[in-house]
């Protein structure tokens, strides 16, 4: 640290001050957030029926907790986005190998992949329960039908955007299709594959919720649809911000791994 | 003596959906063993074709191209180095041979002695980026030297570098083709580099191509390429081809 010059120490620091308001300014919004939100509601100046009032959301959250129902609700979900996460992520890299593979195969299904694509799945909603039942199965099928054909489309888009004269090198070396897959469409692709599996996981979490708004019993998104059924503002609400912060724990996990991992 | 590589009457066309066009026309010459043969021709007369068919990479639509041996080996050496970023140096070297299955304690040994002998010693366990990009096409000519290639195609290998750089590292890469004893043809388009590195060049008409000319380069005071382009015979080469390139604005 000391072997630094002083013109490049005063540059880390300035970094290091910048940094520091930052993180500062954002804390201090989401208090003022709270503290307005709050006020506002003690006052009466909002009605905490239909807007809550974050005294009210921690008092729930409480309520949850004593009532064994908090970690319950949250583990379904996590363990439903995550069981999506890693099918839909093992059917992206098959499918996207595939379709690699076999340039026929892709150009077959370019026209489907596009449309499924752009399809929106919540319409396929109604039907998924009527094949599938209504039951985890049908949750977890939902997520696969949002995040699975995302992921294969962003794997393969990888696989086949890799520089033509790599492959033109290899093949100088006589490389078989199986070696030019091994030894650089795949190493050549880490960072597209781990930015396919942020997507995923994104996608999983969105097809999961919608899948709990639909049927499920159980589940943060579950829980959301019985207190709007049943007018309850602060379940809801309350619900919406676990969901937060479970929804960015998760991308902080993956950022984590990513990082942990290069 | 026999010809190394003996290419007769080649032709080559390309096919798409609105159009057949004639990439070469009829080209024919030989390559004897140990010789530095250039090509030079405008661009877009088929000289990467003709290097690509020569490597396997693409099939000629007809006449013959024969070795001196079967199973010739060919190294082939492009404008970008092709480096693996996520490889380092020295397992970017090995690329070819574990491609081969042919990695082991002596062919390792091998990359490992020419990596030294041409000053990337210090190098070999760092990545790519880490180098500058005469050393990054350096090691590309080592990767190709691993596999021992019996003949070395270089397709306008220089042209991505700046000038400075480019000088030098022809002028070293002649002394490692030459010191290794390999037989070598490279296509440019950079009359200079052709004049001071070739033994023999070979000048290409417009698409479709035919040989149009051939130079046998004599120098009374040939040594290497950047003191070749001192000779007084240099420039009288360099005009006489620029001539039949017959560049027009
Ligand atoms: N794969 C290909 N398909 C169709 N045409 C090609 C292909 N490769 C090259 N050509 C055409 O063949 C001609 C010769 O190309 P090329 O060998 O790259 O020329 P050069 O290397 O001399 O500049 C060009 O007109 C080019 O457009
Ligand atoms: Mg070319």
């Amino acid at each position: 640290m000391s072997t630094y010059s002083e013109e490049h120490q005063h540059f880390l620091k300035k970094l290091k001050r910048r940094k520091r308001s930052v993180v500062l300014t954002q804390i201090l919004i989401i208090v003022l957030f709270l503290v307005i939100w709050q006020l506002l509601a003690s006052f009466k100046l909002i009605n905490t029926f239909t807007f809550s009032s974050p005294w009210d959301v921690i008092k729930t959250t409480i309520h949850l907790f004593e009532t064994n129902q908090l970690w319950n609700h949250i583990g379904i979900t996590v363990y439903e986005t995550l069981l999506s996460f890693l099918i839909a992520g093992i059917i992206g890299l098959v499918f996207a190998t595939l379709l690699w593979w076999f340039p026929f195969l892709a150009d077959v299904f370019d026209p489907y992949l596009t449309v499924l694509n752009s399809l929106p799945k919540v319409a396929l909603g109604p039907l998924i329960i009527i094949w599938v039942g209504a039951s985890m199965h049908s949750i977890i099928f939902m997520a696969l039908m949002i995040s699975a054909i995302i992921t294969i489309i962003n794997i393969y888009n990888g696989f086949v955007s890799i520089d033509k004269d790599y492959i033109k090198l290899l093949k100088s070396f006589h490389a078989s299709k199986k070696q030019i897959f091994f030894e650089l469409i795949l190493p050549g692709n880490r960072g597209n594959i781990i930015n396919a599996l942020k997507i995923n996981i994104s996608m999983s979490l969105i097809g999961v919720i919608m899948g709990e708004l639909l049927v499920s019993k159980e589940g943060l998104g579950y829980l959301i649809m019985y207190g709007s059924q049943v007018f309850n503002i602060n379940l809801v609400i309350t619900s919406v911000v676990i969901l937060g912060i479970v929804s960015y724990l998760m991308y902080y996990v993956i950022n984590w791994i990513e990082k942990k991992s290069s | 003596m026999k010809p190394i590589l003996s290419i007769q009457h080649l032709k080559k066309n390309y096919h798409d959906k609105n159009d057949e066009i004639t990439a070469i026309e009829d080209i024919t010459f030989e390559v004897n063993d140990k010789e530095f043969v250039a090509i030079v021709g405008p661009s877009g007369c088929g000289k990467s074709t003709l290097l690509s068919i020569l490597t396997g990479l693409d099939k000629e639509s007809s006449g013959t191209i024969q070795f001196e041996k079967e199973n010739l080996k060919i190294g082939y050496m492009l404008q970008k180095d092709s480096l693996f970023p996520w490889r380092t140096i020295l397992e970017n070297c090995y690329l070819g041979l574990e491609i081969n299955h042919n990695l082991n304690d002596e062919t390792k040994e091998r990359v490992l002695n020419l990596l030294k002998t041409y000053g990337l010693g210090d190098f070999i366990n760092k990545y790519p980026n880490s180098l500058s990009g005469g050393m990054r096409q350096r090691v590309a000519l080592i990767r190709t030297l691993a596999t021992d290639p019996d003949i070395l195609l270089l397709d306008e290998a220089f042209s991505a570098l700046d000038y400075q750089t480019r000088l030098a590292l022809s002028d070293d890469v002649y002394r490692i083709i030459k010191k290794e004893g390999k037989t070598a043809i490279m296509v440019t388009h950079d009359l200079g580099e052709a004049i001071s590195m070739a033994d023999r060049i070979i000048v290409l008409s417009k698409r479709p191509s035919k040989v149009k000319k051939e130079y046998i380069i004599e120098m009374k005071d040939k040594k290497n390429p950047i003191h070749n382009r001192k000779c007084p015979e240099f420039s009288i080469y360099y005009d006489e081809i620029w001539r039949d390139l017959d560049v027009h604005l």
